[in-house]
């Protein structure tokens, strides 16, 4: 493999590990309050299929976002309403939305377009435009260095680099600031947190709604940025991928970007047979390459990599009184 | 909390649910500019309205049953196990290597292989989250959410470079040969007279060597063995030394350790049996309709299962109703995909908010009905 072709297998791992990313993150959030959410999957659908949709209509992506944030945030509120104040199964009430998500997006792309669950390709300002990092043309000649920054880094859409920043950010937040504490603390050891006077409901329900909102970046970015426009099932399991790489970053922000670029440049590897084959000199098939971060996060599971120890409240609901 | 008393908790709150179930999903429709009115006429009719509706439901109300059968074995050791999905493709794969092995003489003898291909593919695949969680703590749900992906996976290598017969576009194996057919149910005798097919005069129409034509329905003898399954799950769980150990360790992880139960040794046990039973489902759909191995044979089954078991509370009776409940839906909704301009995935739809109503949210309805009896009890 050439460094060309290198850089291009890099920049395609960037893309497909961006919606990993946002996904992972929102379940970091989620878990880390003690909720588990399966439900990953089903809300970047109905993030993706909103965002394509009134992009699409409104001719606008930034409206389109907000839309794919509103849709991602529903489907959060009725996971917390199941969870946190109905006390429900969290495991049951992700699987549940999974399958509401997969069967509604179709019904509603096709009774507004009626282009058999799909939404309209989306061309201009419906989708996001790709940004130049600053000084490319002169960073870019700088060799080994330059073609990584001109070709890897920059020329991303605005979601890419959000979901970059918001790896320190969500760091910082959860462990630098009182709300971050807490929230930690509430998927630990609830009572604890119950004792001291805060509401464990309020705090899980942020957590949950936190999780929506990056669902709902992650969901757009798959329609208008990576995409152009919504197709049936378009995540393709890739809330599943992020749930795998959440425990694989045990539970960690920045263990979480290291996981979703792993398992993202995985992805873009079996789209590229070729160079893996060139690079093994085995024709490894390409099943392989695409269940290669679900055996990884077995491995890790199983508890040959260090332990994966999740938050130890996590999937319970809490009662204040018994 | 109050308590609600045993029939309302068995019998009302699942009907609770499930009309909640149909009112959002009837909102759904209305909100999409079709009749609710109409959609559930399509759906009875094309379910439920003939004996020939009647075949298809009953096809996939079977492999219902063994998927819930599978997650309630595993759910009364205190297990959760999502990975029906994935054994039951793997069960499909057991099948497809039985079927296409040996020049079968007889559909009993290859039924009895087949089975035990199924069985075994499927607890083998359940075999490894179960060790993981018994030896290593890890979590159950996750393995085997990530086991479903890696059969899937796995059996689109085994089609595309291993099973395919070459000269084949498509990825499926090759066709089994015709000893492994199992009847159907327009083959039984007793049942065949409810397929006749009948002209327009009234009269049975027949072929050329003036025998009747009976309409093909994939509803096959795997029907019978679901039913015996859950028998035997019932027998297995309510009325052995073992389903003792199996409840018992489900309910209190710790009471069992005290009482000298193995919690390895349940775990095994039972995933083995949840992973045989998912298995189990391949003989009905890839050795009894299909007659070759597909890709994503299982097609949501295993899922189902998991709404079906939550629906049948559990119990093998329950499942039994669930199956036929969920098999009905599915039909129903194959049938507006077929007559409506209203997409087959609406049956996603609804099925998702049962699992929803009747899984998650029947605290809720359990909150509103004890609300309701404490008032009843007070005046």
């Amino acid at each position: 493999m050439d460094y060309a072709t290198f850089l291009q297998v890099c920049d395609t791992a960037l893309r497909f590990a961006t919606p990993l990313l946002l996904a992972c993150l929102a379940g970091l959030y989620s878990e880390r309050a003690g909720i588990f959410d399966i439900g990953l999957e089903g809300k970047m659908l109905m993030a993706a299929m909103s965002a394509g949709a009134v992009a699409a209509i409104t001719g606008s992506v930034w409206i389109g976002l907000l839309a794919a944030i509103i849709g991602s945030l529903l489907f959060a509120l009725v996971h917390g309403l199941a969870s946190i104040t109905f006390r429900g199964n969290q495991l049951i009430a992700g699987v549940a939305l999974n399958f509401v998500a997969s069967g509604i997006t179709v019904l509603i792309a096709q009774s507004l377009f009626g282009q058999g669950g799909r939404t309209p390709p989306l061309e201009g300002a419906a989708r996001f435009a790709n940004i130049d990092l600053p000084f490319v043309a002169a960073i870019g000649q700088i060799p080994v260095i330059g073609p990584f920054y001109a070709e890897v880094l920059s020329g991303h859409t605005i979601l890419v680099y959000v979901a970059l920043l918001l790896v320190p950010l969500s760091w910082w937040v959860l462990y630098r600031t009182r709300f971050g504490l807490r929230l930690r603390a509430v998927g630990e050891n609830p009572a604890s947190v119950d004792t001291a006077g805060v509401s464990v409901v309020r705090l899980r329900f942020s957590a949950v709604l936190i999780a929506g909102v990056l669902c709902g970046l992650a969901g757009a970015y798959m329609s208008t940025g990576l995409q152009a426009g919504f197709g049936r099932e378009m995540t393709a399991g890739r809330g599943y991928i992020a749930l795998a790489a959440l425990i694989f970053a045990k539970w960690r922000p920045w263990a979480a970007l290291w996981a979703t670029l792993l398992f993202g440049f995985l992805q873009a590897l079996a789209l590229r047979p070729d160079v893996v084959e060139s690079l093994t000199h085995v024709a490894i098939p390409v099943p392989f390459l695409d269940a290669l971060p679900y055996i990884l996060t077995v491995i890790v599971l199983a508890g040959f990599v260090g332990r994966a120890i999740p938050p130890r409240a996590g999937g319970e609901p809490y009662v204040k009184e018994r | 909390m109050t308590k609600l008393p045993t029939w309302a908790d068995v019998g009302l709150v699942p009907i609770i649910s499930l009309t909640l179930a149909a009112l959002v999903s009837a909102g759904v429709l209305l909100a999409i500019g079709q009749s609710p009115m109409q959609a559930l006429t399509v759906m009875v009719n094309g379910a439920i309205g003939s004996s020939y509706a009647w075949g298809y439901t009953l096809y996939y109300a079977t492999s219902f049953i063994f998927t819930g059968l599978a997650v309630t074995v595993a759910f009364h050791a205190g297990l959760f196990n999502i990975g029906g999905e994935g054994q039951a493709q793997l069960g499909g794969l057991g099948v497809a290597v039985v079927c296409l092995a040996l020049p079968w003489p007889h559909w009993t003898v290859a039924l009895v292989a087949a089975m035990l291909g199924a069985a075994l593919f499927g607890a083998a695949w359940a075999a490894i989250p179960a060790y993981l969680q018994a030896k290593r703590g890890s979590h159950i749900v996750i393995t085997t959410i990530m086991f479903n992906y890696i059969a899937a996976a796995l059996l689109i290598y085994l089609l595309v470079n291993v099973l395919r017969p070459d000269g084949q576009m498509d990825p499926a194996s090759a066709n089994f040969p015709d000893g492994t057919h199992l009847p159907q149910f327009q083959d039984i005798p007793i049942l065949q007279g409810l397929f006749q097919r009948m002209g327009a005069d009234g009269l049975p129409r027949l072929n050329a060597d003036g025998l009747p034509i009976y309409q093909q329905v994939p509803a096959n003898v795997t029907f019978f063995i679901a039913i015996a399954a859950c028998v035997m799950v019932w027998v297995l769980l309510w009325h052995t030394r073992l389903g003792y150990a199996i409840r018992a360790f489900g309910k209190s992880e710790k009471a069992a350790v005290y009482a000298g139960i193995s919690p390895y040794r349940i775990i095994m046990i039972a995933m083995l049996i949840s992973g045989a039973l998912a298995g189990l489902m391949a003989i009905n759909n890839v050795m009894g309709q299909s007659e070759r191995l597909l890709q994503n044979s299982a097609s949501g089954a295993g899922f189902i299962g998991i709404a079906v078991a939550l629906m049948g509370r559990n119990h093998p009776l329950g499942i039994f109703l669930a199956a036929v409940l969920f098999g009905f839906l599915f039909q129903g909704g194959a049938a507006l995909g077929l007559e409506t301009k209203i997409p087959i995935e609406l049956r996603t739809v609804v099925q998702g908010l049962v699992i929803l109503f009747t899984g998650a949210l029947d605290q809720m309805v359990r909150m509103i009905l004890a609300a309701f009896f404490r008032k009843r009890g007070a005046s």
